[in-house]
């Protein structure tokens, strides 16, 4: 069925046009709104699309970076001072899924989608948004959370601090097919250290709930402590606690279940 | 629903056509240009089938709107032959029998060429990455890696 397309040349245009037509998604890459369309979803009446090149800014200077909403993982990975994210954006697509998929869609990706987010989360990532009253900063937990009421509004941005060390974030995407596939189960972790002990951990999970979540068990074992072995244990152990995973294709609940402590461990461990 | 007029370069030629809102750019190509080079896969970007290259970037034509392209470069498969002559990359594939079915082979060729344009003499692992969008249901995928090596060396054969 044709949908009227309505082109904005900013932000502010195309969040007003969000918010005041209930059929109205936003286009960003193409990679999810167009899959939709394919499939028959009747439920998109208007495709609202932005030419701002605010949209497509990388502020990653400083210690604490911005990515626009309308950034593809092939310039993620282009990025010298965004290595940190390297490794969750190559784990996503193909060569032309990265040169069209943006980091604002992937916040609305679903399972077993959605990978770049849960590095998002692990960093606390604050997104910038825009709805019809204004823009607001909200905390990457609580955009996720209320991620199917978010439609109406437009993404600006995410931001986050850049880990102190390489050491300090890791990334770990559990797929069948490689170097490409849907998420089994997606773990990212930061580990702030101070004084030998970690202080502020962050794990979060893609594929173990309706959408990116934290492992807060895990976290509560990691927290004060240094991370030897009967740490990473403890954390592996309380990995599957407040997880809620679907059956699917890819992996049943069971098995996402059964795995998570062992992929935590792993990551935690430093092994390949 | 009115038709949007829709302008850009198909293959080195400036095209016009009317497209439906929402129409992606595979549906424009081949059935408002004609050009059945892009393969329907599985319209979701999971087979790379339908891969363009977009002002030199790859690109799935079934998850690209078509408007999106209006005053832009799309370079399909159709138009990467000189004249009577195939591109090395079609020549390689047919000399390292890196066809079986075809249907993936638009996709494939495009993101070797893609992958080429960049990096002239890729290793083994940036060939299987620059494909790894694509699926072939038939070969096994060794005969393709090893015809874009071959390509890549200009026909020489390569470890």
């Amino acid at each position: 069925m044709p949908v009227t397309v309505r082109t904005f040349a900013s932000t502010g245009e195309a969040a007003a046009a969000l918010s005041s037509d209930r059929g109205a998604r936003y286009l960003g890459g193409g990679t999810l709104v167009m899959r939709a369309l394919n499939e028959g979803d009747i439920s998109i009446s208007t495709i609202v699309h932005a030419s701002d090149r605010a949209l497509t800014r990388i502020d990653a200077a400083g210690p604490r970076v911005t990515i626009s909403a309308g950034v593809t993982f092939a310039r993620i990975l282009a990025e010298r001072d965004l290595s940190f994210l390297h490794a969750p954006a190559r784990s996503i697509g193909g060569p032309a899924v990265r040169n069209m998929g943006t980091v604002g869609g992937n916040l609305f990706a679903p399972n077993p989608y959605g990978d770049f987010t849960v590095a998002l989360l692990a960093l606390d990532a604050v997104v910038s948004v825009q709805g019809g009253l204004g823009s607001r900063a909200v905390p990457i937990e609580e955009f996720l959370q209320s991620r199917e009421r978010q439609t109406d509004t437009l993404v600006l941005s995410v931001s986050c601090q850049k880990p102190a060390s390489a050491e300090a974030f890791r990334y770990r995407k559990i797929a069948r097919i490689k170097p490409k596939g849907g998420s089994v189960i997606t773990l990212a972790a930061h580990l702030p250290m101070s004084s030998g002990r970690i202080v502020g951990a962050r794990i979060a999970l893609g594929s173990m709930a309706p959408t990116q979540i934290r492992a807060r068990a895990a976290e509560r074992a990691l927290e004060g402590r240094s991370l030897d072995a009967s740490t990473i244990g403890a954390a592996a152990a309380a990995a599957v606690e407040g997880t809620s995973p679907g059956d699917s294709a890819l992996a049943s609940a069971w098995y996402r279940r059964e795995i998570v402590g062992v992929h935590l461990r792993r990551l935690l461990s430093g092994q390949e | 629903m009115a038709k949007t007029a829709l302008q850009f370069r198909h293959n080195g030629r400036d095209v016009a056509i009317f497209v439906d809102g929402g129409t992606n750019l595979l549906v424009a190509l081949r059935e408002g240009i004609g050009d059945m080079t892009p393969k329907f896969g599985c319209g979701q970007g999971g087979c790379g089938a339908c891969s363009v290259l977009i002002d030199g970037e790859l690109h799935l034509s079934c998850l690209t709107l078509a408007e999106t392209v209006a005053g832009r470069s799309v370079e399909t498969l159709d138009g990467i032959k000189d004249g009577p002559n195939l591109h090395p990359l079609q020549r390689a594939f047919a000399e390292n029998f890196a066809a079986q079915c075809g249907y993936c082979t638009p996709g494939m060729l495009m993101a070797a060429k893609a992958l080429l344009d960049r990096n002239p003499s890729p290793s083994r692992a940036e060939v299987v990455e620059a494909i790894s969008g694509n699926i072939c249901r038939c070969t096994g995928y060794e005969p393709i890696i090893n015809a874009v090596l071959a390509a890549a060396s200009g026909g020489r054969a390569r470890a």
